[in-house]
């Protein structure tokens, strides 16, 4: 009992807890449970990315990347480009997610030579780089030169919309990609295996010559320089890989969402990825793609869940409150012990 | 003064670090307006005596010392720093402990200001008194000129002062204490320049004169001789001698510092270098900027198959000197190993060029703590020379076939006691880590290697295992080695040279069976030494 406590961590185990009673009160409730679970994978899915971009940043020393809404308006430009040229379906989707990685790329290489002039701050600095970067951003979106009709205000003929319905587009693709019902319960095949493919090339690059050194870079500078390693090249590597998720994950979280959402709505985007991946058992300095997956499997599932079940326990909906004291309450814990 | 009564009374001091003992039955005291001199190497066990007078926290923490203390004629056990100040000792530190923006005077008076009453402080509370700040003013004026010091305005700010000055303004600090009753000083003139250092030694006869007991520790033996009325030395953690000053000599000091007997097999059997090698690393006028270890300008030069030592006092730049050439450290300078040049302050070049380092920092530079013994040890071969890879279409993998078996024969060659090549390094004992360490420079395949400090911190077993290895490395298999290490003994047990650094520079490069008097002014620069190799002195 104790080893199987020690082994998945009294945060993971309460949470699970939490959940088992969660899903027996819905049992009890005559909630549908098949769907709740349906939408719980697909908000893993489509959540997962974002997470998956906490663990270059983490491995390279940098700690939690606050700064992700730096990827998330690189990965929106991405998809505005694809609409503005009209594409739709998996063409749609890939291109924006070309355009995005593209962009990311300098963005998070100009992140990185940020990051490597303020060490020891740089959850600090990230999080007010990204909360610049998205008011900065809201004046681009209202003077972008984007023509298409879908995506700009009606009134006025300029600028573009707070919320971009891309349902016609290509929303949806890679969750009805292999769609398939199995006992009531329908898993958005294409979009997990999508997140498993990035989860799997992740993990590989943990095993290269690169993904060592940059693991060595984060763990122990002094150490890494000594054995070779150009640290402060792995750590602009680390905030770059971090950025490129962060595209990627925005674009995967748009197309399940069903829109692109733009002005203020990337200025939070990184505190759910955070919490997920700490609740998942990993520390400021330390994760793996385990801790990712199961971070955001407990935390995604677990909002699925208490707002159908507490609204129809209680009459009242503290989903959201529920969210903001696990979200928060884990970035605490985690920030207050330095070791894992 | 033989009758003066005791200021300080230290008996039967006896003291363990985790069953290491660092201190034996030591005894010393110091009389009113006595200098009292305490010598001996580093790890003689100097600085735990001063903890233990001092309260520190750490001699609580790591169960606490057996014997007695009398101050003032009373029994005295502080259990921390407040205590001991509140009691009038005094402590002038080897690091400066003053706030830069503040003036001497704020410096001095600070957490002992004299303040006049106001209408809030009337109100409220003393802590808003009003600063007399002319009454302490002449306060800090009068303790700085009984240091007969004239450079120093007591209303100068304490930043961008000239090192010396700063040492003054915290001397003036402590002399300014009223009930001080005894002030240690922690080598006070290993940063003064030699006028102002003339002029604190006088300070220092002058405070005796006022019926103070002084405490100096220095290394710089004739000082010590000149300004001292007793001296006790250390060695070891044993008081081995205490001598008037008057019935010793610099020479018999230095003697009774480092003077050992060397014990054990004595594994420098052929103690003369290997006549034949060529030079393989040439060091001109290298120096480095390392903090507390700085190295001012050396030219030396290594043959292949010798094993050159360098030793020498904490702070003398020891330790410097690999740091620089491995690059961890900005240097400036020339270093050439097989005819090629090494581009400095690039660790990845020293590397590649075939050198490796073992630091003397082994828990922050030389291990990753939280990974395994196994990656430990191939890192750096697999980042420098891309071994222990497997190609996988354009990318390079760890390949832990190779990884598994190399690690599984270093752990037999080295005799590492683990439970497996998996095991976690922060696990391991120090001397494990230690072989860890050492194993993951070899691991690099290196054709010279630095090791800086191999037995720091590790039981006596692993001590003698180190220096085997070390020493089998070099016999066996002809590895070329520069030791850096503060424990003479163990230099002379397994070196063919050894240089020794005073100051940042070579004071002198000695055979293993050079006399302990010789190694001991060596090491104090009493004297520049140059016996075995053409190679030209500077200190």
């Amino acid at each position: 009992m104790r080893r199987l406590v020690e082994g998945v961590g009294v945060p993971r185990l309460l949470v699970g807890l939490f959940l088992l009673i969660l899903f027996a009160l819905a049992g009890l409730e005559r909630l549908p449970v098949k769907m709740l679970i349906s939408s719980a994978l697909v908000r893993i899915g489509m959540n997962g990315v974002l997470v998956l971009a906490m663990l270059p940043s983490i491995r390279a020393g940098l700690g939690l990347n606050f700064g992700l809404p730096l990827g998330v308006i690189a990965g929106i430009v991405g998809m505005l480009v694809s609409l503005e040229l009209r594409l739709s379906g998996l063409a749609g989707f890939f291109f924006a997610l070309l355009v995005g990685v593209l962009l990311s790329l300098p963005v998070g290489y100009a992140y990185g030579l940020l990051l490597n002039r303020v060490k020891g701050e740089e959850m600090m600095v990230g999080t007010y780089t990204g909360f610049s970067a998205v008011a900065g951003m809201c004046m681009f979106w209202l003077l972008a030169p984007f023509k298409n009709p879908e995506m700009i205000w009606v009134v006025g003929g300029k600028g573009l919309r707070v919320t971009i319905p891309i349902g016609h587009r290509f929303g949806g693709v890679l969750d009805n990609l292999g769609k398939f019902s199995i006992g009531g319960v329908e898993v958005p095949t294409g979009l997990l295996l999508f997140f498993a493919f990035l989860c799997v090339l992740v993990h590989l690059f943990s095993f290269t010559r690169t993904g060592i050194a940059m693991k060595a870079a984060g763990m122990n500078p002094a150490f890494a320089r000594a054995s070779g390693v150009n640290v402060e090249k792995m750590r602009i590597l680390g905030a770059t890989l971090s950025t490129v998720l962060g595209a990627v994950g925005i674009a995967v979280y748009a197309q399940s969402l069903g829109f692109v959402q733009l002005y203020l709505a990337p200025l939070m985007m990184a505190f759910p990825a955070v919490a997920a991946v700490l609740l998942g058992g990993a520390s400021t300095s330390r994760a793996t793609v385990f801790n990712a997956v199961a971070g955001v499997t407990l935390f995604q599932t677990l909002l699925t869940i208490s707002l159908p079940v507490t609204q129809s326990v209680i009459g009242g909906d503290i989903s959201e409150v529920a969210k903001l004291i696990i979200s928060n309450g884990m970035i605490l814990y985690a920030l207050t012990r330095k070791e894992a | 003064m033989p009758s003066a009564p005791m200021v300080l009374k230290m008996e039967g001091i006896t003291k363990e670090f985790y069953g290491n003992p660092v201190l034996k039955n030591v005894s010393l005291d110091v009389k009113q307006g006595e200098i009292h001199g305490l010598v001996g190497e580093n790890g003689a066990g100097k600085t735990t005596l001063m903890n233990i007078l001092f309260g520190m926290p750490v001699i609580q923490e790591t169960g606490g010392f057996s014997g007695r203390i009398l101050f003032d004629g009373r029994e005295f056990l502080p259990r921390e720093p407040r205590q001991a100040m509140a009691a009038g000792i005094g402590m002038v530190h080897q690091e400066f402990m003053l706030i830069p923006g503040f003036s001497v005077t704020e410096n001095i008076k600070l957490n002992r200001e004299i303040t006049r009453e106001n209408l809030l402080s009337r109100m409220f509370s003393r802590k808003l008194e009003t600063l007399d700040m002319p009454a302490m003013a002449a306060d800090s004026r009068k303790a700085i000129d009984a240091l007969a010091f004239e450079g120093i305005d007591e209303w100068a700010p304490v930043a961008g002062m000239p090192v010396g000055h700063k040492q003054f303004v915290e001397i003036a600090r402590e002399i300014d204490k009223e009930n001080v009753k005894l002030l240690v000083f922690d080598e006070p003139t290993a940063v003064l320049t030699e006028s102002e250092a003339a002029i604190l030694l006088d300070a220092l006869k002058r405070l005796a004169r006022r019926g103070i007991g002084i405490l100096f520790i220095s290394h710089r033996l004739d000082e010590v001789l000149a300004t001292c009325d007793r001296i006790t030395v250390l060695r070891d953690g044993e008081v081995v001698a205490e001598k008037k000053a008057g019935e010793t000599t610099v020479i018999e000091l230095a003697e009774l510092m480092v003077g050992r007997k060397v014990d054990g097999l004595r594994l420098a059997d052929e103690a003369k270098p290997p006549e034949t090698g060529e030079d393989v690393l040439v060091v001109e006028d290298l120096s480095v900027n390392m903090p507390g270890e700085r190295v001012r300008g050396v030219s030396f030069t290594v043959k292949r198959g010798e094993i050159l030592g360098i030793g020498g006092l904490a702070g003398h730049g020891k330790l410097g000197i690999a740091n620089g050439i491995m690059g961890l450290q900005p240097a400036s300078g020339r270093v050439k190993f097989l005819g090629k040049e090494i581009s400095l302050n690039d660790p990845l070049s020293a590397l590649k060029a075939g050198l490796a380092f073992v630091s003397e920092d082994r828990r922050n530079i030389g291990l990753l703590l939280d990974e395994t013994l196994e990656d430990n040890l191939v890192l750096a071969a697999m980042q420098v020379h891309g071994r222990f890879l497997r190609r996988v279409g354009p990318f390079a993998m760890r390949d832990s076939g190779s990884i598994r078996r190399h690690a599984l024969e270093t752990i037999k060659e080295f005799d590492i006691r683990t439970t497996g090549p998996r095991q976690v390094v922060r696990r391991l004992s120090g001397g494990n880590q230690q072989k860890v360490c050492i194993a993951r420079a070899i691991s690099l395949e290196p054709k010279l290697l630095l090791v800086s400090e191999p037995t720091r911190g590790i039981d006596v077993g692993a001590k003698q295992k180190v220096l085997e290895i070390l020493y089998r490395l070099n016999r066996e298999k002809g590895l070329t080695i520069i030791m850096t290490s503060s424990e003479l003994v163990e230099l002379r047990r397994i070196c063919h040279r050894i240089m020794i650094m005073y100051d940042g520079k070579i004071a002198g490069i000695l055979p293993p069976d050079a006399s302990d008097a010789e190694f001991g002014l060596t090491m104090s620069g009493e004297k520049s030494t140059e016996r075995s190799g053409e190679h030209e002195t500077t200190g």
